[in-house]
């Protein structure tokens, strides 16, 4: 997968604040991080790393404070108008008064795809999903598990350059989450879209991903970057490697190097917390 | 994946079904047993402290020669106040002035005439309001200067302005149909502005992604997710068309329409009582019938599409 090896999205000194001077939050801090054509990238961190900031602002949902940006050589903003992004949330966010498939068409409809064109692309997500049988139903009459894929098959609809995917599994249960890993995998082969991917999960990160960039909170910073070189493709064996342990291990360890060193928490620890509680 | 799911989505769908089917019987049961029991005490409060009553006569070949004298005696009960419910119901089919036609034909055609002011006030009313709904969640302006006075609006008395309609306006009926329309208005306003602002910020988020004209948002996100409460409003705006239509018709002078009824019924009272109140009970079934048309179309609208709400 990294034979294709241009970079998609070039992230150089970013910084983001948030709240006025005198109370102000530091988010994010020098984060420098170029992800290629084709990779599966994890991002991983405690609560408060800023690792959806991270992805929201990839996604020119907000603006860094500091540094750039690029996308395909252009800026965020100029990739979010030429609808390179395809995202996905924790929640789905489906209509409920469109149908599944009116669902996947949503982004095409908005985009001026004729309706042949959105029939035929609605049609071949659906089925890329498995859920090429639940076209006609509506979205509150599917599982949650279903729902995330219906979101999926959406974002895939007008074939972005770049999906971000922002926690979509969190809401799910074990069971269905590592079915969801290994349809995302599939899928991922399929279309060859490169993913960035947030999670809390560190099993489902190394799973997943061809790097996992481990995350430190207060102020939020990249403190490592792990290749994940499990062989491809993914599979149920895959999580039965020593390999996989290992790994998980890496990133584990990496994310224990981070949590505060003596275990104390200082003054500005606690005034982030209320910060975080007030979000 | 697919295959077990398929037993979720056979029981989300009974699941739906069997409750509608049950609640209806339940509701007209409901409502078959208030009326009864409103006969029951307004006959029941007239056999306490009405007027006095005999029944004579021949029923079935037995002489009866019946007569009740109430223990006691109330201002509100008497004949003249709140007349028997079989004199009322005897009023409808009888001639509302002599050789004339009789008052369940005076009355339906004054419905029917009332009807149409108030759905041309109703279609303008709710045509406003949404304008107003939609104005209001494009410009955080608009909506802190205008608000104050919309909600004003509503505070003076309608029968106050009434009269100011009617003379300015010199056709009859779309006086009227002002008067119901300003009525109207309010609740539509302010349910499409609740309805307009229930849209998910995620979805709003989702639509930025896919870099969407506010106008999209609108037609493909906010309106949609308003419909609920739209439609919620439009019910409530329904029967405030047809009390508005009713006051708006009293000093207009026009000898059509429920409002018309009411004056003249109201002036020889002492020698009918029973036929104003038919006229408030036409004028309630005019309500009834314009919100269940309401709620006729929202059915057709929504049917299917939205997770069942009950309001």
């Amino acid at each position: 997968m990294t034979s294709d090896a241009s970079p998609v999205v070039e992230i150089r000194g970013v910084g983001k604040e948030f709240g006025e001077a005198g109370d102000r939050l530091i988010a994010l801090q020098d984060i420098d991080l170029t992800i290629l054509a084709g990779e599966f990238v994890s991002l991983i961190g405690p609560s408060g790393c800023g690792k959806s900031t991270l992805l929201r602002l990839i996604g020119d949902l907000t603006s860094p404070t500091s540094g750039t940006v690029t996308v395909n050589g252009r800026s965020a903003r100029q990739a979010r108008l030429g609808r390179e992004y395809g995202m996905v949330f924790q929640a789905p966010v489906l209509m409920d008064w469109r149908t599944v498939q009116k669902n996947v068409e949503l982004p095409l409809e908005v985009m001026g795809y004729d309706r042949a064109q959105r029939q035929a692309r609605s049609k071949a997500m659906l089925e890329l999903v498995e859920l090429g049988d639940f076209g006609q139903t509506h979205p509150w009459q599917l599982s949650g598990g279903m729902q995330q894929r219906v979101a999926i098959a959406r974002a895939l609809a007008f074939d972005p350059k770049l999906l971000l995917m922002d926690e979509p599994f969190g809401a799910l249960d074990e069971m269905t989450r590592e079915r969801m890993n290994l349809e995302l995998m599939r899928i991922w082969r399929q279309t060859g879209t490169t993913i960035i991917f947030v999670t809390h999960s560190i099993p489902e990160a190394v799973f997943l991903s061809t790097r996992v960039v481990v995350m430190s909170a207060r102020p939020g910073q990249i403190s490592r970057i792990v290749d994940i070189d499990l062989p491809q493709p993914r599979t149920v064996e895959t999580r039965e490697q020593e390999r996989y342990f290992e790994h998980v291990t890496t990133v584990r360890e990496a994310l224990r190097r981070h949590e505060g060193g003596d275990g104390r928490p200082d003054d500005s620890e606690i005034l982030q917390i209320r910060a975080e509680g007030l979000a | 994946m697919a295959i077990p799911a398929a037993p979720t989505l056979a029981l989300s769908n009974a699941g739906r079904a069997s409750p509608t089917a049950l609640s209806r019987r339940a509701r007209i049961l409901a409502i078959l047993g208030l009326f009864i029991g409103l006969l029951v005490v307004w006959e029941g409060a007239k056999w306490l402290g009405g007027d006095p009553w005999r029944l004579h006569g021949v029923v079935l070949g037995v002489p009866i020669d019946y007569e009740h004298f109430p223990p006691l005696k109330w201002r509100i009960t008497t004949d003249l106040a709140l007349p028997h419910v079989w004199e009322i119901a005897g009023a409808f089919v009888q001639p509302a002035q002599r050789n004339g036609p009789l008052l369940i034909q005076v009355l339906l055609g004054n419905a029917v005439f009332t009807f149409g002011e108030a759905l041309v006030g109703f279609a303008i009313g709710a045509t406003l309001g949404l304008i107003l709904g939609i104005a209001f969640t494009q410009s955080r302006t608009a909506e802190r200067a205008f608000v104050p006075y919309v909600v004003a609006s509503q505070t003076v008395p309608i029968v106050a302005i009434a009269p100011l309609v009617v003379i300015f306006l010199p056709v009859g009926w779309l006086a009227v149909a002002i008067i119901a329309a300003y009525l109207t208005f309010f609740p539509v306003t302010m349910g499409a502005l609740r309805g307009l602002r229930s849209a998910d910020p995620r979805a709003v988020e989702l639509m930025r992604s896919y870099a969407v004209s506010p106008r999209q948002i609108l037609w493909k996100l906010r309106l949609p997710s308003a419909l609920p409460y739209l439609f919620a409003s439009l019910r409530i705006a329904a029967s405030a068309s047809v009390v508005g239509a009713i006051i708006g018709e009293l000093p207009s002078g026009i000898p059509y329409g429920l409002g018309s009824s009411i004056l003249n019924f109201k002036q020889y009272y002492v020698s009918g009582p029973s036929k104003l109140w038919a006229t408030i009970i036409v004028a309630a079934m005019l309500g009834l019938v314009f919100v269940g048309l309401v709620r006729a179309v929202e059915a057709l609208v929504t049917r299917g599409r939205y997770r069942r709400i009950e309001t």
